[in-house]
């Protein structure tokens, strides 16, 4: 097809993630480029392609930028669209799909971050919302193998880049994901048969690491 | 695709995400049915058909429930057809979806803090962030319409600085969006509240004034 597809990355952030998923699920030829993010040193490539945020990931396609994790996932559906669909094709139930990704990409994460982010009596309560959003999510899957049916779908692919960081959420949180919500667990360990999560979500342990040395760079004990 | 179907919008009418869907509906000529909710005494109806948020706009399509602003413009642009208010080339979607992504993400939380918060400091901090992103709208308009010649989902999303913000200003004593620093916006926002669709939705300004006054704190007009 002669495309140039480059994916602008940073190794533990879970937007990065789900395009870099989402690229391999289409078995797309692609660059992939760890941007150094938390040190701040961002490249020329990324601060030219995404100026208004300055953030990963980007997907660079023929030169044109695409920015914002849903948006790029969306994108790649739409344009490699002959294999492995991510959105379902009814109204309906993209729609619902979109909610879901919404849902992940605000409210868990906003919760997720503020466990390993705060602490006390606030991180109790964040430990608690994002434990009920994880009963929500479990809801939602049902029977199903994964959120999108019988394969990946968007929510999957939102969703489970946060499976590398649950030991964080599970350390400071001081609980544990399996005894909460086995079926987020199990659907976790399904989509991690797929080359495409395998190859993309990095060592929980890492993750930790990465954690604690951000929470000591930041001053949070 | 979809005709003589049943079609409810739950909502308020001073809501800037309710009119979001109207005018999606209303560009399609979809008829619907108009639900005024209570968000202090939530229908039944409404926590039925969002548990998750509790939130309008609701849109009942045939009583199945789709949430949150954007993705029932979405909805409404692929369910029923006429004219398209998403483009139809996907590098063009994904710009459109990235501003209007821009709008919710930056511009609503910047004004509220730069409105609302208690503290000065904060309220200050809100005001710059507004203004950047203001600016970054404003170079980002290149013609009539963020879509170009007809309204599109993000003339549709950023419809709040046209008509709300200006309200919340004069409700607070504000004065950071306006004509002087903002002349594309301010001229996209005369030409887009003079849209026949947009003119229906839009509420009566009077009483979103007086509401804006009393449920926020007055402060000193601040540039």
């Amino acid at each position: 097809m002669g495309d140039e597809v480059i994916l602008l990355g940073y190794w533990p952030s879970q937007y990065g993630m789900r395009a870099r998923i989402a690229v391999e699920e289409k078995g797309i030829q692609y660059e992939y480029k760890e941007e150094d993010a938390f040190n701040y040193n961002k490249s020329p490539l990324l601060l030219e392609m995404n100026p208004v945020h300055k953030k990963t990931p980007v997907l660079v396609h023929n030169g044109k930028p695409i920015c914002e994790s849903l948006i790029v996932i969306e994108y790649i559906d739409e344009v490699w669209n002959h294999k492995s669909p991510l959105l379902p094709s009814d109204p309906y139930d993209r729609a619902q799909a979109r909610f879901w990704a919404d849902f992940v990409h605000r409210k868990v994460y906003d919760a997720a971050k503020r466990i390993w982010t705060t602490k006390g009596e606030e991180r109790e309560g964040e430990k608690n919302e994002f434990i009920e959003c994880m009963k929500l999510l479990e809801q939602q899957l049902g029977e199903k193998p994964y959120f999108g049916g019988d394969s990946l779908g968007f929510v999957d692919v939102a969703f489970v880049p946060f499976y590398s960081w649950f030991q964080v959420y599970e350390k400071f949180g001081n609980f544990n994901m399996e005894a909460e919500c086995p079926n987020i667990i199990a659907w976790a360990k399904r989509c991690l048969q797929k080359q495409s999560v395998a190859n993309t979500l990095p060592d929980q342990h890492k993750v930790y690491d990465l954690a604690i040395w951000i929470r000591k760079k930041l001053g949070i004990e | 695709m979809a005709s003589n179907q049943q079609v409810k919008l739950l909502g308020v009418k001073g809501s800037p995400f309710v009119a979001r869907a109207e005018i999606a509906l209303k560009l399609k000529g979809v008829q619907y049915e108009f639900i005024h909710e209570s968000l202090s005494n939530k229908s039944d109806l409404l926590l039925k058909n969002n548990p998750v948020h509790k939130k309008v706009p609701v849109l009942l399509h045939n009583d199945k429930p789709v949430c949150e602003s954007l993705v029932i413009v979405e909805y409404i642009d692929e369910a029923w057809t006429g004219s398209t208010i998403l483009p139809s080339d996907p590098y063009h979607r994904a710009q459109a979806r990235f501003w209007s992504k821009f709008v919710d993400d930056k511009v609503f939380p910047a004004v509220f803090k730069a409105a609302t918060n208690p503290n000065e400091k904060e309220r200050e901090q809100g005001g710059e962030e507004l203004r950047e992103s203001l600016k970054i709208l404003e170079n980002e308009l290149k013609g009539k319409f963020f879509n170009g010649d007809s309204i599109g989902l993000v003339d549709i999303a950023a419809l709040f600085i046209a008509f709300w913000l200006p309200i919340i200003q004069e409700a607070v004593g504000l004065d950071l969006y306006n004509s002087e620093k903002y002349p594309k916006l301010d001229k996209w926002g005369q030409e887009i509240m003079n849209h026949h669709v947009v003119k229906e939705v839009l509420p009566d300004r009077d009483p979103l004034l007086a509401f804006f006054k009393g449920r926020f704190r007055s402060n000193t007009p601040s540039k």
